[in-house]
């Protein structure tokens, strides 16, 4: 190894004067050296720094890699058949019902190993895609969880005492969208998901079940697709033309999207090896046939190409949009007012101000409601304090004038009596005088005298009782 | 290969999210893998190449950081370590330059390029350490350089539109150059290995080994290893931080049989045996920097650049980095470890260094 690295190194030097790095980024990086002081060194030997990109993939290969995948497409389109295709892998899974009344995601995880590589593969479906009578909610809940898996990340970022090294990374990596095989036109439900989903995740359209679609027809058909995707400003997943050893392939292959896939994991007998295909009464598609289907094209983009590429595009462009927007929805900018770059710092301590004013405020506010509730109730209280009041001297004032009254009538009733007396008094005297026509006068009396009395037992009974 | 795994798999775990009425969740559950059989070749392999290409496309940084008195020879032993003039030798100072007052930082930045792979080397001279007469505190200046690094990556980091490469300015590395009395160390290296050895990794080694001789060399050094552990001091490869037991039994073999590496260092090239050497010509031979026979640079240079430079890097990022990143953000109110950053107030950075945890 070493004897071969001295040799390219050496080689490397003789013709470091001829040697043009191509890469357009080097005006960039002369400017910078330029403005940062630094000058290219060449060296007089092997110093063996050139492992560096080594240690480095053997500590990823330590580590073991995360990849997650979201499928989205309608049930039955043949999601499951094709992840478990390009794993070549019998992933456990059943066929899932037509009749869930939301679109749900069912996410597992895998770990696969190939060589030395560890793979933790996360496979997400969408469950009850495009079977509700009304679709609108339909792409929500799948954008709900993409933001989802960069919130665990932002929240792990954001912590104190973070482990971001060991962290599992759940976001996706990339979305499949399967098309159905019209081949007419993408659906309005297509267009409305793939819109809200672009700006978050990199989409990878396929035409699924592109056995139902003739050659000629395919042809239109993904021309059509391509040009409603443009018209409609969706923006999918490129494959990079900046390394030079893959940007013929990949520039390629971009012209070719989307993918017609056809997905089995069944083996026939063609010739003498058994392929993965489907066995038709009018033939056999291969799937491994570049003729028959574009699934060998898919696998190696995916897979074998840009693999990596989709993890750096996942974490640089989307991951760093959703926590930009998080970020700013939450009231923080890199730049003040006055067009001056303001740290984070400045930014919380104007925010803590704010708070507590804020809380200030608030308190004040509450204080002066109470005080407010307090005066109030206090006046209602006096208020009826004085209705009582009034009540009671009315009363009194009506007691003391029956009061009055009786001891007017009592005393009327008193004259009277008296007067009643001297009467009898003087009918007795002449009764004395002439006693038999007195006789009937005196019943007469008696009756008077008992009425009389019975009256004024009346009259006391009732001041007795009013007094 | 892929494993031989049975084919019946017990029940996989279902992690199933119902996106309503339920609110977001805040953390997704840690999954519940499955070990999967493969079938037959797929090409997951192919991702190592993936990463190496795209590695090598946006190059490395390397900040090493040189500490030790005047005429140890530190810079002879960088331009050794990368085969060019990377730093400005003290020897060809003019006499009118006074020798600084206190410790200097000087940073200076080259870009070097060997078998495709880019690489932005800093090399970070601190004139002046250990110089003075009275040299109390002389390693504040450089503790404060380093911690100024880390806050400004903080920064960086902390921005709302962040950049996509944040410049990495941190010191990965800093060797700190032992005086090859023979006795011990000097009370100036424990201190200085002391306060260091929490925020950087050291690496000690011995300068101008060529003054010792075989058993000198091996009797100092492990009386310099008995005192750095009576002392506390972790040097790089630190123990805390092997990960497996693989890397225990490397490590350990580096700690205690090679560390600290006796270097000699040279720019000059002689003859020796028909080949032309890197060597110091004495009256009494030539001394091959590169022969392991006679010093142990060497080991210094492989270890350092050949196997553990990746390293270096990551031990400074995930777990110096990190401690200083946390210290900060505690700093404010003391708020318990997990509590989001978003609610806290970092307070402004301290004019003296971070308190280090003692």
């Amino acid at each position: 190894f070493r004897m071969a690295a001295v040799g390219r190194h050496r080689l490397f030097q003789s013709c470091m004067g001829m040697k043009t790095t191509g890469m357009s980024s080097q005006a960039l990086d002369d400017e910078q050296k330029k403005k940062e002081n630094i000058r290219s060194l060449t060296m007089s030997g092997h110093v063996g720094f050139e492992s560096l990109p080594d240690q480095l993939v053997n500590r990823s290969i330590q580590q073991g890699f995360c990849f997650n995948i979201l499928c989205v497409g309608e049930t039955g389109i043949g999601k499951s058949t094709l992840v478990d295709t390009l794993f070549n892998t019998n992933f456990e899974d059943q066929e899932s019902s037509h009749f869930y009344p939301q679109v749900r995601l069912k996410a597992q995880t895998y770990e696969l190993q190939e060589s030395n590589v560890r793979l933790k593969l996360t496979i997400v479906n969408t469950v009850g895609f495009g079977d509700q009578i009304n679709k609108e909610e339909s792409y929500q809940p799948i954008v709900d969880y993409i933001d989802a898996q960069f919130e665990a990340y932002l929240q792990e970022e954001l912590k104190i005492k973070r482990s971001l090294y060991s962290y599992h990374d759940s976001r996706i990596h990339v979305c499949l969208y399967f098309i159905s095989p019209t081949g007419h036109s993408l659906k309005t439900l297509d267009l409305l998901t793939m819109k809200n989903l672009d700006s978050k995740v990199n989409i990878i359209p396929v035409i699924a079940k592109a056995d139902a679609v003739s050659k000629t027809e395919l042809q239109k058909f993904k021309i059509k697709i391509m040009s409603e995707l443009v018209s409609n400003g969706v923006q999918i997943y490129q494959f990079p033309t900046d390394d030079d050893t893959v940007a013929r392939i990949n520039a390629a292959m971009n012209g070719q999207l989307p993918f017609a896939v056809v997905g089995s994991m069944d083996e026939v007998k063609v010739g003498n090896k058994m392929v993965k295909a489907r066995q038709y009464p009018w033939g056999i598609v291969q799937v491994e046939n570049e003729n028959h289907c574009d699934f060998v094209k898919l696998r190696e983009m995916l897979i074998c190409t840009n693999m990596e590429d989709l993890r750096e595009q996942t974490h640089t462009r989307h991951y760093e949009l959703y926590r930009r927007c998080k970020l700013e929805e939450m009231g923080f900018t890199d730049m003040g007012s006055d067009d001056k770059p303001i740290s984070l710092q400045e930014t919380y301590e104007a925010k803590r101000h704010e708070f507590h004013g804020e809380r200030q405020r608030k308190e004040e506010e509450m204080k002066q409601m109470f005080v407010q509730r307090v005066k109030e109730k206090e006046a209602i209280l006096k208020e009826a304090e004085r209705e009582l009041q009034a009540k009671f001297e009315h009363l009194k004032r009506v007691h003391q004038e029956e009061r009055m009254k009786l001891e007017e009538k009592r005393r009327c009733l008193d004259e009277e009596i008296v007067a009643f007396s001297k009467r009898k008094a003087t009918s007795e005297i002449f009764q004395s005088q002439s006693f038999l026509p007195a006789c009937s006068n005196l019943r007469k009396d008696k009756d008077r005298k008992s009425f009389f009395e019975e009256k004024r037992m009346n009259s006391c009974q009732y001041m007795s009782q009013s007094g | 290969m892929s494993k031989g795994f049975p084919e019946t798999r017990t029940d996989a775990a279902m992690s199933e999210l119902v996106p309503e009425p339920r609110p977001k969740p805040a953390v997704p559950m840690k999954p519940v893998s499955i070990n999967s059989n493969l079938l037959g070749y797929i090409g997951i392999d192919t991702i190592i190449e993936q990463m190496r290409k795209k590695t090598m496309k946006t190059g490395f940084d390397f900040n090493i950081m040189v500490v030790g008195q005047s005429g140890l020879g530190k810079s002879t032993l960088v331009n050794t370590l990368f085969k060019s003039q990377v730093s400005r030798k003290a020897s060809s100072w003019n006499r009118e330059e006074k020798i600084p007052k206190t410790v200097e930082i000087k940073a200076i930045g080259h870009v070097i390029e060997e078998g495709g792979v880019k690489m932005k080397l800093t090399v970070i001279d601190t004139p002046g350490f250990g110089d003075q007469i009275n040299n109390e505190n002389c390693w504040e200046p450089i503790e404060k350089y380093i911690n100024e690094q880390y806050e400004k990556f903080l920064k960086e980091e902390v921005n709302i539109a962040r950049k996509k490469r944040i410049p990495d300015t941190r010191v990965h590395c800093c060797l700190y150059f032992i005086s090859p009395t023979g006795h011990s160390l000097r009370p100036l290296d424990l201190e200085f290995m002391k306060h260091l050895s929490k925020v950087v990794n050291i690496i000690p080694v011995i300068a101008k080994a060529d003054t010792m001789t075989l058993e000198e060399k091996s009797e100092f050094k492990q009386r310099v290893r008995k005192e750095l552990e009576v002392n506390g001091i972790e040097f790089y490869p630190q123990k805390e931080f092997d990960e497996d037991l693989e890397d225990k039994t490397e490590n350990d073999k580096i700690r205690q049989e090679s560390m600290p590496f006796a270097v000699v260092g040279s720019d000059k090239e002689y003859q020796v045996n028909g080949k032309r050497v890197l060597g110091r010509k004495t009256p009494w031979g030539i001394i091959e920097v590169e022969n392991l026979n006679h010093c142990e640079f060497a080991l210094l240079r492989d270890f350092v650049i050949r196997t553990h430079l990746q390293d270096l890097k990551e031990v400074t990022h995930n777990i110096h980095y990190e401690t200083y990143r946390a210290k900060r953000l505690n700093d404010n109110g003391g708020l318990p470890p997990g509590e989001g950053l978003l609610g806290t107030v970092l307070p402004p950075v301290p004019a003296t260094p971070c308190p280090t945890a003692e």
